[in-house]
């Protein structure tokens, strides 16, 4: 039932208790503790829009940046990710395996302004090793969804047997 | 040219089909909403698309044989043994042919003789009786009924029989009524059908659809499979309906009548639709079961809207069509159908198009996106509140 509540709002934040007690065969209340508990235990963080900024006239610009990161005792990897991700302007930060320690995603309205964010507050944290930054120009897909360009496939007929 | 005096009088005979006049209707209409459409609205998955572009770039563009690429038989005949432990043999018992339309014009061909009947319960898909006529053979229509969950009842289809019954056609899951027949109601008919010496055209294309219990094969029942024609295909369940690739499976006697001519009218499947199904029974399911979990929540959504609406349907248990009942309105199901596409822009097929017996009631496919259906089930109430 978890799963399957988690699964649904994934998708479309917008369903009503009603309409998910409906979809998956529960009762409104069943659906409403359930909620709750998820929002209690952090599970459900926040609800949020996926917007395709590129169709807006806003100016936004996304970069990640790869982190090597030094820890050394008493001194690891989450508290050099705290001193990142306090920072307004990361918008996301991993711990990842491979090549560099750190995958942090800042925004900014110019590439300048992210690209000095980086070099005078990222690289300069204590243990921050070296950073290298790709900035981001295009969104194809983003949490499993297509943004879609200009071609559309073929419509169904709008009757059929 | 006196056209009436050269086409066929057997064409000829066919009445013009009731869902096109739908269609026409609703090109006349803005912002119409579809619940008429029977076919999937998700697009064919992915990794069997790039199947296919993979099996074009390679240069599949061949005839295969005429039974279809012997891979896609092997596969076939596994998922037949894995879903319901059925064994056919890929070599003769085992025809891929164009989407199961096509499968089934060439078995009511291979089968009938001028006259013979065709027991057809209703409502039933809008095919059989058009190819039942075309094959020579008479149609015996079945009725069955809403308060059954539009199952088939034994006693009503002994009472159909005649001495020229030959063929009985089963569709379960059902395209109109979404009604499935679970074991215990399939052997009844089986005892019938073994009595006055049957052949069943076990219609299962639907079957992956099945959203509460288990489908049951008709040719796994007891003395079944020696007269049971069982067709599926890809259509529904791997949302592949314009590939036009289904199957069939079939007793090696009446499979080889049916190739004979599939081999002269047809050829083969397109070969790149076969490799696509290929991909399909090979590594399918995982999507297919995420397809049929949203159509099961979509079920549920509409099922209850239109009751909520007092359009009362029974919770079909397959497919993805719900059959209301609109008889409280006090309009045929034409006149229903026909006013709420003009005067709320939403589209269904009315019942009496599937058979007489689903006059009053009208068809709704819930394979339409959630918001679809939520904005419909607003009109229909809407349309419904002011008549
Ligand atoms: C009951 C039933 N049988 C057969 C078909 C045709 O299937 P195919 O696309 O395999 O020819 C349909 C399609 O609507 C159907 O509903």
């Amino acid at each position: 039932m978890r799963d399957d509540i988690l699964d649904l709002l994934k998708n479309n934040s917008k369903l009503s208790h009603e309409q998910i007690a409906t979809m998956l065969d529960l009762s409104v209340e069943e659906v409403e503790n359930e909620i709750v508990q998820l929002e209690k235990k952090n599970i459900i963080v926040k609800y949020s829009t996926l917007i395709d900024w590129d169709k807006t006239n806003k100016e936004l610009v996304s970069a990640l940046i790869d982190v090597k990161v030094t820890p050394e005792r008493d001194f690891g990897f989450d508290a050099v990710a705290k001193r990142i991700y306090k920072f307004p302007e990361v918008s996301s930060v991993h711990l990842m395996s491979g090549g560099y320690d750190l995958s942090v995603q800042v925004e900014g309205r110019t590439m300048k302004e992210v690209a000095l964010f980086v070099a005078e507050k990222l690289s300069t944290i204590e243990h921050v090793q070296s950073t290298a930054t790709h900035f981001m120009l295009k969104t194809y897909k983003k949490d499993g969804v297509i943004f879609k360009g200009e071609t559309k496939p073929a419509e169904r007929l709008v009757v059929s047997p | 040219m006196n056209w009436s005096k050269i086409i066929s009088p057997r064409v000829q005979a066919i009445p013009p089909s009731g869902i096109r006049k739908f269609f026409d209707l609703a090109s006349e209409v803005d912002n119409v909403i579809s619940l008429g459409v029977g076919e999937p609205d998700f697009v064919t998955p992915w990794h069997i698309r790039e199947a296919a572009f993979y099996s074009l770039e390679q240069g599949d563009t061949m005839y295969t044989s005429n039974y279809g690429l012997l891979e896609l038989r092997e596969e076939i005949a596994n998922l037949l043994k894995r879903d319901y432990k059925l064994e056919y043999s890929p070599k003769n018992q085992i025809l891929v042919t164009v989407g199961v339309s096509e499968a089934l014009d060439l078995a009511l061909r291979a089968l009938l003789k001028e006259g013979e009947e065709v027991l057809l319960p209703e409502p039933c898909y809008v095919s059989y009786e058009p190819s039942a006529l075309l094959a020579g053979g008479k149609v015996v229509r079945i009725k069955t009924r809403a308060e059954d969950n539009f199952k088939l009842r034994a006693k009503d289809l002994r009472e159909a029989i005649t001495p020229k019954s030959k063929v009985l056609v089963l569709c379960y899951p059902s395209n109109p009524t979404g009604a499935t027949m679970d074991k215990a109601d399939l052997e009844e008919i089986a005892e019938v059908v073994k009595e006055h010496n049957l052949i069943v055209l076990s219609d299962e294309i639907y079957s992956r659809l099945t959203y509460e219990g288990e489908h049951t094969s008709f040719a796994t029942l007891e003395g079944m499979k020696k007269r049971t024609i069982l067709f599926n295909g890809f259509s529904k369940a791997y949302a592949m309906t314009g590939w036009r690739v289904g199957y069939v499976a079939a007793p090696e006697e009446i499979l080889q009548a049916m190739m004979k001519i599939h081999q002269y009218t047809m050829l083969c499947a397109p070969i790149v639709s076969q490799k696509a199904a290929l991909e399909a029974v090979r590594n399918g399911d995982k999507e297919v079961e995420k397809m049929v979990k949203s159509y099961n929540q979509r079920r549920r959504v509409i099922v209850k809207g239109l009751n909520e609406i007092g359009l009362e349907c029974f919770k079909p248990k397959g497919s993805f069509y719900v059959f209301p009942s609109i008889k409280s309105t006090g309009l045929s199901s034409e006149e229903f159908a026909e006013r709420l596409l003009k005067e709320e822009g939403v589209v269904v097929i009315p019942g009496n198009v599937f058979g007489e017996s689903g006059e009053g009631f009208i068809r709704c496919s819930y394979a339409s996106s959630l918001d679809n259906i939520y904005e419909a089930l607003k009109r229909i109430g809407r349309f419904v509140d002011k008549l």
